[in-house]
């Protein structure tokens, strides 16, 4: 018996439409077709409605959810994909992000952006769009990379009264699997280190974390130990524990599979820069994928982003620098 | 589905003698206020943009003043007046305006953005047609606690009414069936662009039609007839039948904001009955139907002034916040804030 990524996201869901009368979920399809991921597989028949289909209006659908946050209620909205986003942009950014801020009211929403590039998906089935809310105040950037994670992250997602930009990565659903679901969780905010090293720190997030531990594993025949930091939230930015690591290790590289100019890569070197210069034994180095949009063909796509084997190699440039 | 109410001009004998004078009385109550405006943001002392409604009063009034505690209002820029009719108060209306720590924005927002929520009084955004969705999903958590009867009112200009925000959100409050009143001021202009220059159909009350939901129309220059029609509205939308789109047709008697001296306005327009000042037509209105004489409007008129002079006296005399006592968190839960300001209090 064992659960996938996709199926801990469904239940941790259907787990907190049964513990808080308050939960509903809005969204394109998510009723008694379960989702185009199958991510509210039966919730509508578990929970009748409580989990409905909307019509194809990201921003109403986002604009609801603020409302009925407003009064109390704690909607989990589902954009079919992270990149549909931007038509939900302006609610999620100006109103449900600035409702605490200006009105003392919180905005406990959930908005589930199934995130990242998968085999053939393109241009607008594949981003990854976690930089652009994180660059915005009164919004918690969730990026779980494990299945445990997916679980007890969606939990905590739908109970913190902020709103929450919950950046789930397709390329995990259905292969990334776990025993069982966990019991306990470790606290959201708080980075983790998922491999333990010496001799550099590798900082990612979700999909990258797994190219970043089979890189690391890659170079344990070479004779380096590479620890790798799952940040698991984008926002907050768990910089103590990157410092932390950096100090141990003197050099760094960060990994992910955004969009260079002005991301998360870019925001954890500038914090170690900045506030850790001195660890440094060696310029910190990043990888992204590439500045254009996501290519279709595979062959491209393969060559858009960070793979083990890419940064393995750029591991080796940074451990003889 | 369409039902176009009647364009009245004379007294409403299905309207309460008291109502009309209540209303009328937020009326003069919110000229006053905004007259006073004007003269602060001339005299420099306001900070940022003033807009006003002028000219609107009327129909602002008749949008709130048949909702109950318990109802939600999403007003918008020129709604002073069904502000006022919902319980904001000129106090707060100057707080704003003026930065008072004591405001309900604290500062951290100013003029027309404010509201209390949680009184149901909403608290709009600068983007046009986003309070829409808002106001319906307000409804919409109701109704699943199950409530009944609550009824949500939300008014926009002929401009709004290009958005995708404004489509979206009046589509899927139709297809959740939610008790909405959109309110659409058509005030001919949005800022500068005339209603040629913004939509295409022959009457924005087509698009009612369009979505699925009733529609009324109504003379918003004329106090009892947009006091006649948003009773009907907000009657049915509380009786479960749906959304409803209420269509008024007036003019904006002052710029944008006060920064703007409308000199786009096409002045056959002000001449013509869409240019009437709905103040004048209500008093006339008011001592024709024996509701009220002219000496009771002059009263009434020098009450509301000496309100907005003392509400002003309050709100001049109170501090701003203070940039070292503010927490500087945009997020409630203490412990995911991210924390990193390269600022920092020296």
């Amino acid at each position: 018996m064992s659960v996938t990524y996709l199926e801990a996201i469904r239940a941790a869901q259907e787990k907190a439409l049964a513990d808080d009368p308050r939960v509903f979920i809005y969204g394109q399809d998510v009723g008694s077709f379960g989702g185009a991921f199958k991510a509210t597989k039966n919730l509508a028949a578990e929970f009748p409605g409580r989990v409905m289909d909307a019509p194809l209006s990201e921003d109403a659908i986002v604009g609801l959810a603020v409302g009925a946050a407003i009064e109390g209620a704690r909607p989990i909205v589902e954009m079919q994909f992270a990149d549909f986003s931007t038509v939900g942009f302006n609610q999620i950014v100006n109103q449900a992000a600035t409702l605490y801020y200006r009105t003392d009211i919180p905005c406990p929403i959930v908005v589930r952006l199934p995130s990242g590039g998968t085999l053939g998906a393109g241009p607008f089935h594949s981003q990854s769009m976690e930089a652009v809310y994180a660059h915005y105040p009164g919004l918690v950037v969730m990026t779980p990379a494990t299945v445990e994670d997916a679980y007890s992250m969606m939990l905590e997602a739908v109970s913190i009264d902020d709103p929450v930009i919950f950046c789930e990565h397709k390329l995990l659903y259905y292969h990334l699997k776990a025993d069982k679901l966990p019991d306990t969780a470790q606290p959201v905010g708080k980075a983790r280190i998922a491999r333990a090293g010496r001799d550099a720190t590798v900082v990612t997030y979700s999909a990258m974390l797994h190219e970043s531990l089979q890189a690391a594993e890659d170079l344990v025949e070479e004779g380096w130990q590479i620890e790798v930091i799952d940040l698991r939230t984008v926002k907050p930015l768990d910089t103590d524990t990157i410092l932390a690591s950096v100090a141990r290790t003197g050099r760094l590289l960060v990994v992910g599979e955004a969009w260079p100019w002005g991301g998360v890569n870019a925001e954890v070197i500038s914090r170690v820069a900045t506030e850790g210069f001195g660890l440094l034994d060696a310029a910190p180095m990043r990888l992204n994928a590439r500045d254009t949009p996501v290519p279709y063909h595979p062959d491209l796509w393969a060559a858009h982003r960070p793979t083990a084997s890419v940064i393995a190699a750029r591991l080796r440039q940074l451990l003889t620098q | 589905m369409v039902t176009a109410a009647k364009e009245k001009t004379v007294a409403c004998n299905d309207l309460d003698p008291a109502l009309l004078v209540r209303a009328y009385r937020v009326m003069l109550l919110a000229r006053a206020t905004e007259d006073k405006l004007a003269s602060l943001y001339r005299a420099g002392m306001i900070k940022g943009g003033v807009f006003l409604g002028k000219g609107q009063e009327a129909l602002s009034t008749a949008s709130s003043i048949f909702l109950k505690k318990g109802d939600i209002f999403g007003p918008l820029i020129r709604d002073q007046a069904g502000r006022l009719a919902f319980g904001d108060t000129v106090l707060d209306t100057f707080r704003t305006y003026l930065g008072s720590a004591k405001g309900p924005m604290r500062g951290r927002d100013g003029n027309i953005h404010r509201g209390r929520p949680r009184e149901g009084y909403y608290a709009m955004i600068s983007h046009l047609g986003a309070l829409v969705p808002v106001v319906a999903g307000g409804l919409y958590a109701r109704r699943l606690r199950g409530e009944t009867g609550v009824v949500g009112v939300t008014s926009i200009g002929d401009g709004g009414t290009s958005t995708g925000a404004f489509h979206e959100g009046v589509n899927l409050a139709a297809v959740e069936r939610l008790p909405l009143v959109v309110v659409i001021a058509n005030n001919q202009y949005a800022y500068s662009t005339p209603n040629s220059r913004q939509f295409a159909c022959a009457d924005l009350l087509d698009k009612a039609a369009g979505y699925g939901i009733a529609g009324f129309k109504c003379d918003g220059t004329d106090p009892f007839a947009s006091l006649e029609t948003l009773q009907l509205a907000v009657q049915a939308a509380r009786e479960g039948r749906g959304p409803q789109m209420v269509v008024a047709t007036l003019l904006r008697l002052v710029g944008h904001g006060e920064h703007d001296d409308a000199g786009y306005v096409d002045a056959a327009l002000r001449q013509a009955n869409v240019g009437r000042d709905c103040l004048e037509v209500g008093a006339t209105q008011l001592i024709e139907s024996d509701v009220a004489t002219a000496d009771d409007i002059a009263v009434w008129t020098k009450e509301a002034q000496a309100e907005v002079e003392d509400a002003l006296n309050i709100a001049q005399r109170e501090k701003g916040p203070d940039p070292a006592e503010e927490d500087w968190q945009a997020i409630s839960t203490e412990r995911l804030a991210d924390g990193h300001h390269d600022l920092e209090d020296e």
